[in-house]
């Protein structure tokens, strides 16, 4: 099983030896007492140059396999088999000293988090210059040296910013300062984990094209974790599939990713919404079951107990690597019945007559709301939500999603003069003096489910809370409903004795909806509700959401900044940036285009698994602060289609219909947007950030 | 907060399960291993006191607690002499075969006042710290919840009140009420009542900002349950602590207030006023008349802060 593995991996290698090689390497943790395997004989190697993608959901190992790499595991792990070869060079057996030297010249990490990545009690230029000191240089050459880094990640006033202190910094400028000091030494691999997880979509777009680029200047090699399959497949060359510990499928990452061959890698990429899926027609797919405990022994294959291929065979034997194409392997004897991997949920909506959409349920006129400090989080929004329909709101950090949800909630109270009316009668900023019908009608869906459910209640008294507060029951008919609830968002009765901590991610989340449909809301507001789940059980989510409208005639406000969910779920589509609507129209169309520049910049941005969009335009520098917002239309300073005639930065353009539903706001005549968006692709412009 | 709680693993067999419930992987179906997965949650959750149970600290503090729960009930029954008997004849003696302890000025036997002087104390302590622990935590609850100029106003009274030194405080209470064991209750609790809201009110202000507090304000709930049906569950972790740490420095000052004179009165038996009463003595060379109460004060006040460090380290993992 080993050799054809090792064998097929190292023949896609350059004749110059590879940067790593991991060789059948298990990875031990010891909890309680006991070993757990959370790696086990995973092997893999990454070129000279290359950029090697390890995706996986949360629990599959992946983090665990980059701390290994450096040894930084923590103290209760380590690598209790196989090999690791860093440049020829072995750090499993390396002394104190050996170790240091290696991570100071050999191999650098960038971690999600760029603001823990940095000592926030040290100005930048002196953190970034200590890594050249380290490598030799005096202290004048290297604060020359750090500036001319910073240069090189595209920093455009590296003096400034060298003098700031990272909290100063946004977190796209101190991702660049962390990729700055990773690259500092020119080492030969560098390791990303989820570098841009933390990071909104047109920062990510341009943190993912500086890596491509330093990957070509510094002919570094790259191990790249993601658990985000568009990423890994924009940035790299080859990719290995983790589940529950094991490498399951790799090879080339287009290949795997447009013709999968491991059950678990094809069900994977069923779970995500793909262009042209919408949920009045489709269900997404999903995988049944769960993932093995940690430190799981099964005999035969690790996903064998959730594959609907498996066979007897598949739970005594664990399957090798099979060649399945061009340099693709595949651990499953069936790889070949792979891609006709059976459903685990009908695609067909259940066959119901939806009522269509209706008049209008909730409207905002004029919504602003200035926080203290003069932060604008949102200046006049005017927007309807029609009862039966789901309107989208995309936007990314700071653009006044979330609290234009508050706001609805009566969470917030807004600024004098907005208005905000449940068919037709004005509400109280204060849900406190909203009278109980209106508390009804407007309930939601927090991101967080951890946050939102009360660890100390149980899931029943929970789900029985709104149904005795606001529908009023009690008894038998409470009873009834509970069990009614618990069935349509597939919890079971026995989940009603346990506590949130006793439940799973996207079991939570379930108690979470079934709280919010309890007393047969009118509207409910979903913020984000799926960003903290994986990607197979926020298919299941997305899924119930979808069942859930049809079946309860329920009205969404849908809060996501993924493109692709917004556009599976909803019906119309708000963009806001800076607290300020930039285009308002039913899905399809806005999609389709021509969009606003910033929706334009925004659809670019997000990597997609259908194959990459020609990149048309990015965005540079970053999002304005809202207690300062640009004058004009609040886009200028970013937008690449900026006019010529200075109109931009001195008027704010109106939000016009520029079709039937559609409205833009933008001083570009809509005819003149189709005509830019159709034929040349933009300049891309540098923004005076 | 009733409700019934999952069943507890096989005392003692080592947890053969993550803490951490697995992720659901399921979609929309629930497999045979939600069981499992779910069985294997609810059992971690009741092992935070199992690991209590484990700890030595724990049993070191919490069997000399113990013993001195046993003097103060039942010291009179097993005490050599009368703590109160005067034996004017055996006064100032070393410890000895008959009196292991020594004697006092007054001939009484050091080794049964130690023991009987554990009883006040003991009333007093736990009372005191009770007392203050419930206005502490709906005083912290308030203020934490409500905020604003409510908070305001509240947190600059109790930041003058802490600036006054506790003895003067103790002082002019026991000058207008008198001293007694109810009245020195009272003193303890209210200079503690403070303390105890600042800590909560610093774990209400975290728990203020979770979304279930905004969810329950979505329900129409009032204040009150809010406070103390939502928060109040979330911070008892916080509050237990509190409540443990504060009882070792209740001890203290018992001792200090009867030290000065302001606590129990002679001739009732304890330790802060034995010591008052015979430290004068060290110089004569008389060393066991303080020495053997100074080390009950210095053995409970212990015993009490390693039972507190433990419940500490144990809610805080």
């Amino acid at each position: 099983m080993t050799t054809d593995q090792t064998s097929s991996a190292s023949s896609a290698l350059a004749a110059s030896g590879p940067a790593l090689i991991v060789s059948n390497m298990d990875v031990t943790y010891r909890v309680r007492g006991q070993d757990r395997l959370a790696l086990r004989n995973v092997s893999f190697s990454v070129g000279r140059g290359e950029s090697y993608g390890l995706v996986g959901e949360s629990g599959s190992g992946k983090s665990t396999a980059a701390l290994a790499l450096v040894r930084y595991l923590p103290s209760n792990g380590r690598v209790s088999g196989g090999t690791i070869s860093i440049n020829g060079l072995d750090p499993l057996s390396m002394g104190k000293r050996d170790l240091r030297r290696l991570r100071a010249t050999t191999i650098s990490m960038v971690y999600q988090e760029p603001g823990r990545a940095l000592n926030p009690s040290l100005r930048v230029g002196p953190q970034i210059a200590e890594v050249f000191e380290v490598a030799g240089e005096s202290s004048g050459a290297a604060t020359a040296s750090a500036e001319d880094m910073l240069r090189k990640v595209q920093i455009s006033d590296p003096g400034r910013v060298m003098r700031r202190y990272p909290h100063e910094l946004s977190g796209g400028m101190a991702q660049r300062v962390v990729i700055a000091m990773a690259l500092a030494t020119s080492p030969s691999l560098l390791i990303l984990d989820e570098p841009t997880t933390a990071l909104d979509a047109t920062v990510e777009a341009e943190v993912l094209d500086l890596v491509a680029a330093l990957r070509q200047e510094f002919d570094t090699s790259v191990l790249f974790i993601s658990h985000n399959l568009a990423v890994i497949a924009k940035m790299c060359d080859r990719v290995g599939v983790l589940y529950a510990g094991e490498l399951v499928e790799e090879g080339p990452a287009r290949q795997v990713f447009d013709n999968p061959r491991h059950p678990y890698t094809v069900g994977l990429l069923r779970c995500i919404p793909r262009r042209g899926q919408r949920k009045d027609r489709d269900r997404l797919d999903t995988i049944p079951g769960f993932l093995p405990t940690p430190g799981h022994s099964l005999s035969g294959c690790v996903f064998a107990p959730r594959c609907a291929l498996a066979q007897d065979r598949c739970r005594s034997e664990a399957p090798p690597f099979f060649d399945v194409g061009e340099l693709q392997t595949a651990r499953c004897f069936y790889h070949e019945q792979a891609p006709e991997l059976p459903r685990a949920t009908p695609s067909s909506t259940p066959a119901l007559a939806t009522d269509g959409i209706g008049g209008p349920l909730v409207e905002v006129d004029k919504l602003s709301k200035t926080f203290g400090g003069g932060v604008h989080a949102l200046a006049g929004v005017d927007l309807t939500v029609h009862r039966g329909e789901t309107l989208g709101l995309v936007g990314e950090s700071g653009s006044g999603k979330t609290t234009l949800a508050r706001v609805l909630l009566g969470l917030i109270a807004p600024d004098q003069g907005s208005v905000v009316t449940l068919e037709g009668k004005p509400l109280s900023p204060d849900a406190r003096r909203r009278p109980r019908e209106v508390l009804r009608a407007l309930q939601i869906v927090f991101q967080n489910p951890d946050s939102a459910l009360n660890r100390r209640h149980t899931v029943r008294s929970l789900i029985s809370r709104p149904l005795t507060r606001l529908a009023g029951l009690s008894g038998k008919p409470l009873q009834d409903r509970l069990t009614e609830l618990i069935a349509s968002v597939r919890l079971e009765d026995r989940h009603l004795a346990l506590r949130p901590g006793q439940l799973s991610g996207g079991l939570k989340q379930r108690v979470a909806i079934a709280r919010a449909f309890g007393a047969g809301p009118d509207m409910v507001v979903c913020d984000e509700p799926t960003s903290a789940l994986d990607v197979s059980v926020q298919a299941a989510i997305l899924n119930l959401l979808a069942d859930l409208q049809q079946q309860e005639h329920a009205t969404y406000l849908f809060i996501s900044h993924d493109l692709g969910l917004v556009r599976y779920l909803s019906d119309r589509i708000v963009v806001l940036y800076l607290g300020r609507a930039m285009e308002v129209g039913p899905a399809e169309t806005v999609f389709a285009g021509p969009h606003h520049p910033y929706t334009e910049a925004l659809f670019s941005a997000v990597p997609s698994l259908d194959g990459q969009r020609p990149d048309r335009i990015r965005l540079q520098g970053e999002i304005p602060s809202a207690a300062n917002p640009p004058s004009g239309c609040v886009f200028h300073t970013r937008c690449p289609r900026r006019l010529s005639t200075g109109v931009c930065e001195s008027t704010e353009p109106p939000l016009l219909e520029e079709e039937p539903g559609h409205l833009i706001r933008c001083h570009i005549p809509i005819a003149e947007l189709r005509q830019l968006q159709l034929n040349e692709p933009a300049p891309s412009q540098g923004g005076s950030a | 907060m009733s409700g019934s709680m999952p069943q507890p693993a096989e005392p003692g067999a080592a947890s053969p399960v993550d803490p951490v419930a697995p992720i659901d992987r399921t979609g929309g179906y629930l497999g045979p291993n939600v069981a499992a997965a779910v069985g294997a949650a609810s059992r971690a959750t009741p092992g935070r006191w199992r690991l209590l149970l484990r700890r030595t600290t724990f049993w070191v503090g919490g069997i000399i607690v113990l013993f001195w729960v046993v003097c103060a009930i039942f010291g009179h029954l097993f005490v050599p002499y009368n703590p109160l008997a005067q034996q004017l004849l055996v006064n100032n003696q070393p410890p000895s075969g008959a009196h292991w302890f020594g004697t006092d000025p007054l001939g009484r036997d050091v080794l049964s006042r130690v023991i009987t002087g554990a009883r006040d104390i003991l009333i007093i302590t736990p009372l005191a710290t009770i007392l203050a622990t419930i206005l502490g935590t709906a005083l912290g609850l308030a203020m934490g919840y409500f905020g604003g100029w409510f908070d305001t106003a509240v947190s600059r009274i109790v930041e003058a009140f802490l600036a006054l030194p506790f003895a003067i405080i103790a002082f002019l209470f026991v000058v207008a009420v008198g001293a007694s064991v109810g009245s020195i209750t009272i003193i303890i609790g209210l200079v503690f009542t403070p303390l105890i809201a600042r800590t909560v009110r610093t774990a209400v202000l975290v728990e203020r900002h979770q979304d279930y507090v905004s969810v329950s304000r979505l329900l129409g709930e009032r204040p009150a349950r809010v406070m103390f049906g939502e928060i109040l569950p979330n911070v008892m972790p916080a509050i237990v602590v509190e409540f443990t740490v504060r009882l070792g420095y209740a001890v203290f000052a018992v001792v200090t207030l009867s030290f000065l004179g302001f606590g129990i009165q002679p001739p009732t038996p304890d330790w802060g006023t034995d010591i008052a009463a015979n430290y004068s003595g060290l110089l004569a060379g008389y060393w066991w008349q303080t020495l053997f109460p100074a080390l009950a004060i210095a053995s409970l006040v212990t015993a009490v802060a390693l039972v507190a460090d433990s419940i500490e380290q144990v809610l805080n993992a």
